[in-house]
């Protein structure tokens, strides 16, 4: 096989074959992609199903901490997750360009198979193009996914009360520095590295308090500024956050600091935004930092009755709006 | 080492709420409201940032002056930039400049229109793609302050010592001591106190603020970005103008000295001459700019390429220009979030991250504390 993705791996040819048989097949073959058939066929345990997409063109392809592959595992298994369900079926949607190493290739294929084994999701279908050189930027992804909805889970902003609390799973901001930290120009070392994660976990063991659970979402493009405003835009409460209390990576601040970014803007791969019953709180923080993925959860805040607005109490005692991004923050991240 | 946390510790800034509240209370005595000005783009994002004007007294306002490069450059500057891009030629931008509305478009809807303009982070990336792409003109958009001048002179030496011929500058650098000049002896501009830019002073020295203190009587405090040194800063000033002493203190030490940074200054004079400049909003400033010197004209954009200096159309209705003397608050202009908003700007507060008006909506839509 040649060392790059020509234009006749697209064609539908012999290269075409080997292509899915190589590559494709030898890591997701197993279950109903097997026979390549037109369409997967798949059989629900029963009851209502989550279904999401997402499209990845992350700049550049491969990152510290991750690559497209797994960030694209984990942007639609985390979306499905959020939503109340167990994530079980993906799509996986590939444009390829001209000329793209097939290391390069292969790299993102196992990080796509490790991801998917480790949230329990199968590849059931899927779709290459190549495209010539110039018209995508090395490898382009799209993965859909159906989940299972989980019955006692029911999730929603009008279930949202004054007093209850915000938590949040993790550290934030990470994955958005650190693809900037390889962007051109900047040469950062031992800088941040990429939250991509499933927060699957995190969901499924909070599950038992699932009454007092209100609403959860994974602050990714935008950031919590954008997930926390998304979440009381239109609603008759708002929330007051404590700067002292998010938690944050010191690699992470530090880039930050230097690029001018505030953090609150920028997005997290494997992290969990909720908002839940005051009584509930220390519970669910207790069972995330029992969980690798959730050991710098934290409470930030609480839920207010100033409608529509999220105010932070900044480190020095002050106070301010956390308002969403304008415009081009950090081009391409997910 | 930690250089953040110390410089936010809440302690220490009630201490400075306490403090503030003092200096009020006795300026109230005599009767006096005083105005101070951040000059410095930076100083203003972070006062916005930290909530800080919830320290000061009623009697102490906090207006915001001309120190955000972008909010100052004169939008012919962008109609010249795009104009260049339409022919062909590799733009290089640091982000800011990319939103800014020229005349009649944004560098960045020229982009999207098919004409080659890169945000970038460091002025070397310039001289990287001028390497990389020796058939092509790449033209750096040089913007700025002292504290960015130094820099992309630095990269201009390099450009020149190996030889690279395709890289030039579209400039229009400005200096801070004689726009802070002309707003001091302006008669419709009431400024007590100035809290000096952090990095512009870092290059320029403290010495530099001396006759503000010293001739027109103006309180000078040269202060970091973090909210404690910023916090200091108004302890300062507004001390200084209680003693009615007012002088140039230089709290940021650890960075400025008196005298500045004599090996940057030596290589912006080496390739740079003084020039009069038009400030958006505050008109044509004596000096108040730098140019390449005629013998580097061949890196000067507007020489190579032929372009005569344009004076662009600011939207009429727009008042960044009061925005930028202090005369006016970002949310007492009519046009401040409807229809003037971060995603849609009609003038250059709005848009750069350092700019007032986009200060004053990200932090306090409305224009109020909350």
């Amino acid at each position: 096989m040649n060392d790059r993705i020509l234009l006749g791996h697209g064609g539908g040819g012999r290269l075409t074959q080997q292509l899915i048989q190589e590559e494709i097949l030898s890591r997701f073959g197993a279950g109903p992609l097997q026979t390549l058939p037109d369409a997967a066929s798949l059989i629900l345990k029963d009851g209502r199903i989550r279904f999401s997409t997402d499209s990845f063109v992350v700049h550049p392809l491969e990152f510290p901490g991750g690559n497209i592959g797994d960030l694209a595992v984990h942007g639609t298994v985390n979306d499905l997750a959020v939503s109340g369900s167990h994530p079980r079926w993906l799509s996986l949607g590939m444009i390829l360009e001209e000329g793209l190493p097939l290391a390069t290739l292969r790299r993102v294929l196992d990080a796509i198979q490790r991801a998917a084994h480790a949230c329990g999701v199968i590849i059931a279908t899927g779709d290459t193009k190549v495209v010539r050189r110039g018209q995508c930027d090395g490898l382009y992804l799209n993965t859909a996914g159906i989940g299972e909805a989980i019955p006692e889970l029911s999730l929603g902003l009008d279930r949202i009360n004054v007093g209850d609390r915000i938590l949040v799973s993790g550290t934030l901001g990470d994955h958005g520095m650190a693809v900037l930290s390889v962007r051109e120009g900047l040469r950062i070392q031992n800088g941040p590295v990429s939250d991509t994660r499933s927060v699957q976990r995190l969901v499924t063991a909070i599950a038992p308090l699932a009454d007092a659970i209100r609403f959860m979402r994974d602050p990714t493009r935008g950031g919590l500024a954008t997930t926390l405003n998304d979440m009381v835009l239109g609603q008759p409460f708002g929330m007051f956050i404590r700067e002292k209390s998010l938690p944050l990576a010191p690699e992470s601040i530090a880039l930050a600091e230097m690029l001018g970014l505030d953090l609150l803007h920028v997005a997290s791969e494997g992290c969990l935004a909720l908002a839940c019953a005051r009584e509930v709180a220390d519970s669910v923080l207790a069972t995330w930092r029992s969980l690798p993925e959730g050991a710098g959860a934290r409470e930030i805040g609480w839920v207010t009755d100033q409608a529509g607005r999220v105010i932070l109490e900044t480190a020095i005692g002050g106070q301010r709006i956390i308002d969403v991004p304008s415009g081009e923050l950090l081009p391409r991240i997910c | 080492m930690n250089f953040i946390d110390g410089f936010r510790r809440m302690e220490a800034a009630q201490h400075f709420r306490t403090t503030l509240a003092d200096h009020g209370a006795l300026l109230a005595k005599e009767g006096r409201s005083v105005q101070l000005m951040e000059v410095c783009g930076s100083h203003t994002m972070a006062i916005a940032r930290f909530g800080i004007r919830a320290f000061l007294p009623p009697n102490v306002t906090l207006v915001s002056g001309p120190g955000c490069p972008v909010c100052v450059t004169d939008p012919g500057y962008i109609d010249t930039a795009i104009a260049l891009a339409e022919q062909g030629t590799l733009i290089l931008t640091f982000g800011d400049m990319a939103r800014v509305p020229g005349s009649r478009t944004t560098l960045e809807a020229t982009r999207a229109a098919g004409g080659r303009i890169e945000i970038c982070y460091s002025p070397q990336t310039a001289l990287e793609q001028a390497q990389t792409h020796p058939d092509t003109a790449v033209v750096f958009l040089a913007v700025g302050f002292e504290t960015t001048v130094a820099p992309i002179m630095a990269m201009l030496d390099h450009a020149i010592r190996s030889g690279i011929g395709n890289l030039s500058l579209l400039t229009a650098f400005k200096r801070i001591p004689p726009a802070l000049e002309a707003l001091i002896t302006d008669p419709g501009v009431k400024i007590d106190g100035l809290l000096c830019p952090a990095h512009v002073s870092a290059i320029i020295g403290a010495d530099a603020y001396r006759p503000y203190a010293e001739t027109h009587g103006v309180a000078c405090v040269v202060a970091g970005f973090e909210p404690l040194d910023i916090l200091y800063g108004l302890h300062g000033l507004t001390r200084q103008l209680v003693d009615h002493h007012p002088w140039v203190e230089n709290q940021y030490n650890r960075v400025v000295k008196p005298e500045g940074n004599r090996q940057a200054q030596r290589i912006i004079e080496r390739y740079l001459e003084p020039c009069d400049a038009s400030w958006r909003g505050l008109g044509e400033i004596p000096a108040s700019g730098l140019q390449l010197r005629h013998a580097f004209t061949r890196y000067d954009a507007h020489h190579r390429f032929g372009m005569t200096p344009r004076t662009g159309r600011p939207n009429p209705r727009c008042q960044c220009g009061e925005v930028l003397k202090g005369k006016m608050t970002p949310s007492q202009c009519p046009l401040f979030g409807n229809p003037c908003h971060p995603d849609h700007p009609l003038g250059p507060c709005m848009v750069s991250s350092e700019g007032s008006c986009a200060a004053g909506f990200k932090y306090a839509p409305g224009g109020e504390t909350p």
